[in-house]
């Protein structure tokens, strides 16, 4: 289990209960989080789960991969350093306190 | 079922097979379940196969056939869960060899297609094409989309019919492709002929199965000496024969590879906007409650899109391959096994649509549509289609009183392109 920190698209701060192996986009889809269109359902193929990681977070999320890499390029909202498809990001433990910006994904 | 798996399928490429019992005159609620092989172009085209979606969804949701000689057994998939859980999962269900039920146009190799691949190299050739539909690119084709629509639409005959399909639909899906491939301007006729030599059996358009792959030809070469020029200028330009032709994971493709990703290319931005262009304003002829709604808000032009592209459906199935032996709702499906996921099925969907058979351009959960697809294959063209249909309503609410569709629309006769050939339209521009 993991708290999440979210803000989502419209400004508004909320936190999100997300469990283990589930994706962040998941857990974010499923709280109503708006702004968190996951339009492919989490094939990484639609960049419409972009999210900022925020204050140390990208350290713990992991890896960009190729597919993302090309992904992220292509989403709506400006990419950023610190961008992320939440459904590339798997839920543990370790991401207890995570805080994350839901982009414009429209 | 093992056996029906081992048997023999023959076909005679110069005959065109349909079911004997599939047919548009048959009861779909009468035939025996073993007997409906949805694989059957008539059926869609007589607009029948509703009623054998919502059976099968009914009775028989995960349903096997295996009477189709040119296909051989295959499954179907008509409940909308079981498809969104199937299309997301890569790794039990292979998009290789093919993603059309049929495994090749017999009397050809097969075109490999990215389509058609699992990741990794799905991945790495998809990437490479990307950009040229992604948001970025489509700020600057949004001006564009939007001055070809209002030429078009401007240069329409006034108070007499004309077919809508080929002076709207085509015209600008055709010109949008053609900017997309950074193809001849003057030429882009052409593409819209060779989408349909790809899609469409040989003898329905006349054609030998030699002329077909005369015409394919003639395809590979126009493009290849395109793809060697842009590769020799190395140029940086987002079109999909420059973004192919320099990007390492796809510059040194052969020729038979670079034909399947073309023909991905070409169907992909083709059939698929245009029929939904048709569809639209048939749509909209057939609910002018749901077109009342759209002329007084026309902020609600983004979910009627949604709505009409749900409605369409323009490509009515995917086709996987079982990587191992699964369960799908109680059946047993087996390693190698072909399954058909009815995206037109899991679209009107009872369970997970409210009145899903109604033509309803606010419903509450209209982005929910699996016409794009779920997953790593998800159609990566969705914007700009999008942007595509919005824009022609945007610009026909500024002219356009109502369009009125006379008489039947034509249809094709396909399983896997939901299309429209001819639509008489009368246009009454507004007061």
């Amino acid at each position: 289990m993991a708290k999440i920190y979210v803000t989502d698209a419209s400004g508004t701060d909320q936190v999100v209960d997300a469990s283990n192996g589930d994706s962040l986009m998941n857990a974010l889809l499923e709280a109503g989080v708006d702004g968190m269109l996951a339009d492919c359902g989490g094939g990484c193929a639609c960049a419409t789960c972009h999210c900022y990681i925020e204050g140390d977070g990208m350290s713990l999320v992991g890896e960009v991969n190729a597919i993302e890499n090309v992904m992220l390029d292509s989403a709506a909202s400006e990419r950023r350093e610190n961008s992320r498809l939440s459904c590339q990001i798997d839920i543990s433990d370790a991401l207890d306190g995570l805080t994350v910006t839901v982009a414009e994904n429209g | 079922m093992d056996n029906a798996a081992d048997q023999n399928v023959e076909a005679n490429p110069e005959e065109f097979y349909r079911s004997p019992t599939t047919t548009p005159e048959a009861d779909p609620w009468a035939l025996a379940l073993e007997d409906i092989d949805l694989a059957t172009g008539s059926i869609f085209q007589a607009q029948k196969h509703h009623e054998y979606f919502k059976r099968l969804r009914q009775e028989n949701p995960v349903h096997y056939h295996d009477k189709n000689p040119e296909i051989g057994p295959y499954w179907s998939l008509t409940r909308y869960e079981d498809i969104m859980a199937v299309d997301s999962d890569f790794e039990r269900f292979s998009s290789e060899p093919s993603i059309a039920l049929y495994d090749e146009v017999l009397g050809e190799e097969r075109a490999p297609m990215f389509i058609a691949m699992d990741p990794p190299k799905h991945n790495e050739q998809r990437g490479a094409v990307t950009p040229a539909v992604g948001p970025v690119r489509l700020k600057d084709l949004d001006k564009l989309i939007r001055e070809r629509t209002v030429e078009v639409l401007d240069e329409l005959p006034v108070g007499t019919p004309f077919n809508w399909v080929d002076k709207v639909s085509i015209e600008l899906t055709t010109r949008m492709l053609a900017t997309l491939f950074d193809f001849p301007f003057e030429d882009r006729r052409k593409l819209t002929y060779w989408s349909e030599v790809i899609t469409t059996p040989p003898i329905l358009m006349g054609l030998t199965i030699e002329e077909r792959l005369n015409h394919l030809g003639e395809c590979l070469q126009t493009f290849t000496s395109l793809f060697h020029e842009r590769k020799f200028e190395g140029n940086e330009s987002q079109d999909f024969i420059s973004l192919l032709a320099n990007n390492p994971a796809t510059a040194d493709m052969n020729g038979v590879e670079l034909l399947g990703n073309l023909m991905l290319l070409i169907v992909g931005g083709n059939d698929t906007t245009r029929n939904s262009m048709s569809a639209g304003v048939m749509f909209m002829h057939d609910n002018p409650a749901e077109f009342q709604k759209v002329k007084d808000n026309e902020a609600l032009i983004p979910s009627a899109v949604s709505e009409i592209i749900r409605y369409q459906t323009p490509l009515s199935y995917m086709r996987r391959t079982a990587k191992e032996d699964v369960e799908i709702g109680g059946k047993q499906i087996k390693k190698g096994d072909k399954i058909a996921m009815w995206y037109a099925s899991g679209n009107r969907d009872e369970s997970f649509f409210e009145d899903a058979d109604k033509f309803i351009i606010d419903r509450a959960n209209v982005r929910r549509h699996m016409a794009f697809g779920f997953g790593i294959h998800r159609c990566m063209g969705n914007r700009v289609a999008e942007a595509q249909l919005r824009i022609v309503w945007e610009e026909i609410l500024k002219r356009f009183e109502r369009l009125e569709v006379v008489g039947e629309p034509e249809r094709v006769e396909h399983s896997f392109v939901h299309g429209i050939k001819d639509m008489q339209v009368i246009a009454h521009p507004r007061q």
